[in-house]
């Protein structure tokens, strides 16, 4: 499929600081692709650079074909920010109306869309609501209709979850996919790993304004994996070693064991045949991409924070 | 400039559909009014029907006491002490004053006023003041051996005309009227660029700290929000300003028809009654009329609009980049505003001065330099053009006030572009400085 972004070493140097350090990548359309890296990377750079808020010191941006002109392009890329923003004094309809002016519709069509965003959104009764007195999810949801309800080319989410609860999180997935099939490509910026191995096709994954992985997730995950596999056995052998594997570690007559190089996952298979005792389970273990992505900034020795996991 | 348009439009409306700009627009100058007019109406009560009795036993006052309008004098005869207080009880009298026989001032005799209630301070003043004239004009009287009309021409103050080289003859209340005028408008102009420049300052700071500029800025240029700001609140101040001023003359007309004695009694409205109050003292209306029709008001309310316009534009934009710096405390934005608030104290420092001296070099100066022009200008505008101001130095200091707000725009618009992204760091003044020059 033809690519709706493609960045060309781009750069971007602070008085201080090499923000964005040669970074090319293409996005396909009607993808969901996930932008990751530690904070401090460089993806607000980044994702700030592919709205038209930052210029790229060199290299550049092709957008839908064609070089990427900000002032026209506008109205083809919705952005959601991290930090939300929304004008806590003003009625949350004409707040909607007013922002979709603001990405170049007229009014009548801002109207109409936000009506039609505010009605499949179950959010209709909120029209004359002041932000100041939305829960925090609800503004959430609200920031996200604003972001989409042009139905832009490019939907720029970062951490579009956090703050929702599971019900409401749903609806946005859903609505993310939906966009998705209606041929939205979508850049989704994240720390939570486990949303990412969920929603995203591509990731790419930046460190120190570096870009240190780019592919699917499961190239990825093939790429990292360490040929673990996990077995669980009928019974408990009186001799387990072999030289075709190691055990890592063992939970009753579940076993965790990596298989040593040369060897293949038939050969562990054949050994315990050979042993006639029964094998109830037999799987690979990938590793997660929270274990890539921590393995991976570790290694570029980038100040790393906890990553969120969702309990 | 769509974009501009429809930011402008909605700062606009989100403030003007506010309560309380209905409140401060209309309320406060019916308020402020309203209170002036219960004072005034109360002064002007209190000293209705007040009447006082002399009992003059040594003939102290030659039986004549100016006694006109609410305070009356009334000579009595054959009064006792005991006698003028029970007519005070009656409510027949509100006070009096007894002079004993042997009443003699060089020995240190005191004349004393006794009432029945203590007497407000206009009516006390007034007492005063016709009892002291009695004595004085007694003394003179008989001390000079002169007859009365040769006392009143002795006193009588001469009346000096002034004119200019062209031979023009200069009126007074004219030089009274400008100079009421010159100190009020230049004065507004200083209120309206602090009001509506720190009202853009927190406007630029409420859209930081809210995070929303971000996804503005996602849509329009920085530039734009900005300048949408910038007009949207130009035109509050506008519309704000317009009601205040015709609401202040209507009330203020309606405050002269209720109270006609007002033009005369008050000194606290300003120079400008003040100018009135002395035309019709003196008797002048007409010289007073002469006044008001040698000021042209076309050219001082058009000069005013513009340099309401232009001193707002120079310096909102200067807010607004400071606001743009700032973070969560707005404490951070007080040492930034310093250079801001600087030459706007700077230029009502000049405007004392060329109110009382409006041809002098500082008084030009500060008329063309464009961030004191808006302020000084407006003062000296007054006294005439191109009498005391002219043509050229009026065009010189109208470019000079263009070429500033387009200077300060730019400059403005650099910092604002890069401060509005900006979080967690306390900026300094070094910084909007780089910011102001960095290239892209």
């Amino acid at each position: 499929m033809a690519s709706i972004l493609q960045l060309h070493h781009l750069k971007k140097y602070y008085a201080s600081q090499k923000a964005i350090d040669d970074i090319s990548f293409d996005i396909e359309q009607g993808s969901i692709f996930g932008l990751l890296g530690p904070n401090g990377a460089g993806k607000t750079t980044l994702l700030r650079m592919i709205t038209g808020i930052f210029y790229p010191d060199s290299g550049d941006i092709t957008f839908d074909g064609r070089a990427f002109d900000p002032k026209n392009d506008i109205i083809k890329i919705g952005y959601m920010p991290e930090e939300r923003g929304l004008y806590k004094k003003m009625k949350i309809g004409e707040q909607a109306v007013y922002l979709a002016q603001l990405k170049g519709l007229s009014k009548t069509e801002a109207l109409q869309k936000v009506r039609f965003w505010f009605r499949r959104l179950e959010m209709e009764s909120w029209w004359n609501k002041k932000v100041e007195d939305l829960s925090k999810g609800m503004s959430q949801k609200l920031q996200f209709l604003i972001t989409v309800l042009h139905e832009p080319k490019l939907i720029i989410l970062d951490e579009p979850f956090s703050g929702l609860d599971p019900v409401n999180a749903n609806l946005i997935k859903d609505e993310i996919y939906g966009l998705a099939q209606r041929g939205s490509t979508i850049i989704f910026s994240t720390h939570r790993m486990e949303q990412v191995e969920e929603i995203c096709d591509h990731i790419v994954l930046v460190n120190l304004g570096k870009k240190i992985l780019d592919g699917t997730v499961a190239e990825v995950k093939q790429q990292f994996k360490e040929n673990k596999f996990s077995i669980k056995l009928a019974g408990i052998p009186t001799s387990i070693e072999d030289k075709a594997y190691e055990i890592i570690d063992q939970k009753a007559n579940e076993f965790i064991m990596k298989i040593n190089e040369g060897y293949k996952s038939n050969d562990v298979l054949q050994h315990f045949i050979n042993q006639d005792i029964t094998i109830e389970s037999f799987n690979e273990i990938l590793p997660t991409l929270n274990d890539i992505f921590i393995h991976l900034v570790e290694r570029t020795k980038s100040v790393t924070r906890a990553f969120e996991k969702q309990s | 400039m769509n974009k501009t348009w429809i930011i402008a439009q909605r700062e606009f409306l989100s403030r003007v559909q506010k309560k309380t700009f209905l409140l401060t627009t209309i309320l406060l100058p019916v308020v402020v009014f309203g209170l002036y007019g219960l004072i005034i109406y109360f002064a002007v009560k209190t000293a209705d029907n007040y009447k006082v009795a002399i009992a003059d036993n040594a003939n102290l006052f030659g039986g004549k006491i100016e006694s006109k309008d609410d305070i009356k004098f009334e000579f009595v005869k054959d009064e006792t002490i005991a006698s003028l207080k029970e007519k005070i009880a009656k409510k027949e009298l509100e006070g009096y004053v007894y002079v004993p026989k042997d009443f003699d001032a060089a020995k240190g005799d005191t004349i004393s006023f006794v009432s029945g209630k203590t007497v407000g301070l206009m009516n006390r003043e007034e007492i005063q003041k016709r009892i002291d004239n009695a004595m004085q004009e007694r003394k003179l009287l008989s001390s000079l051996n002169i007859n009365k009309k040769q006392l009143d021409s002795l006193q009588h103050s001469s009346d000096i005309k002034f004119a200019t080289i062209e031979g023009k003859e200069e009126n007074d209340a004219k030089v009274g009227i400008s100079y009421g005028v010159g100190y009020a408008s230049g004065f507004m102009i200083y209120i309206i660029l602090f009001i509506y420049g720190t009202m853009v300052m927190r406007g630029v700071m409420e859209e930081k700290t809210n995070r929303i500029a971000e996804v503005i800025i996602s849509s329009v240029k920085p530039f734009q929000l900005m300048m949408g700001k910038i007009t949207g609140i130009g035109a509050v101040g506008l519309v704000q300003f317009l009601i205040w001023i015709t609401l202040t003359i209507t009330l203020r007309v309606g405050l002269v028809l209720l109270f006609p004695s007002l033009a005369e009694s008050s000194h606290a409205v300003g120079a400008a009654t003040h100018a009135i109050a002395e035309a019709k003292n003196s008797g002048a209306i007409n010289s007073f009329l002469g006044g008001l029709s040698e000021v042209n008001f076309p050219l001082i309310v058009g000069c005013f609009i513009f340099y309401f316009i232009g001193g707002y534009l120079l310096y909102s934009s200067l807010f607004a980049a400071v606001g743009s710096a700032v973070n969560e405390d707005p404490q951070d934005a007080q040492s930034l505003l310093l250079p801001i608030t600087m030459p706007i104290i700077f230029g009502i420092v000049i405007m004392t001065k060329a109110i009382n001296d409006p041809t002098c070099g500082l008084a030009i100066f500060g008329s063309l330099f464009p961030l004191t022009s808006p302020i000084v200008m407006m003062a000296r505008i007054p006294f005439g053009v191109p009498n005391t101001v002219p043509y050229w130095q009026l065009a010189l200091s109208v470019i000079l006030l263009i070429g500033g707000f387009i200077c300060t725009t730019w400059l403005s618009a650099k910092i604002y572009r890069v401060g509005i992204l900006m979080y967690g760091k306390k900026v300094t003044l070094k910084e909007l400085w780089k910011w102001a020059w960095r290239k892209n």
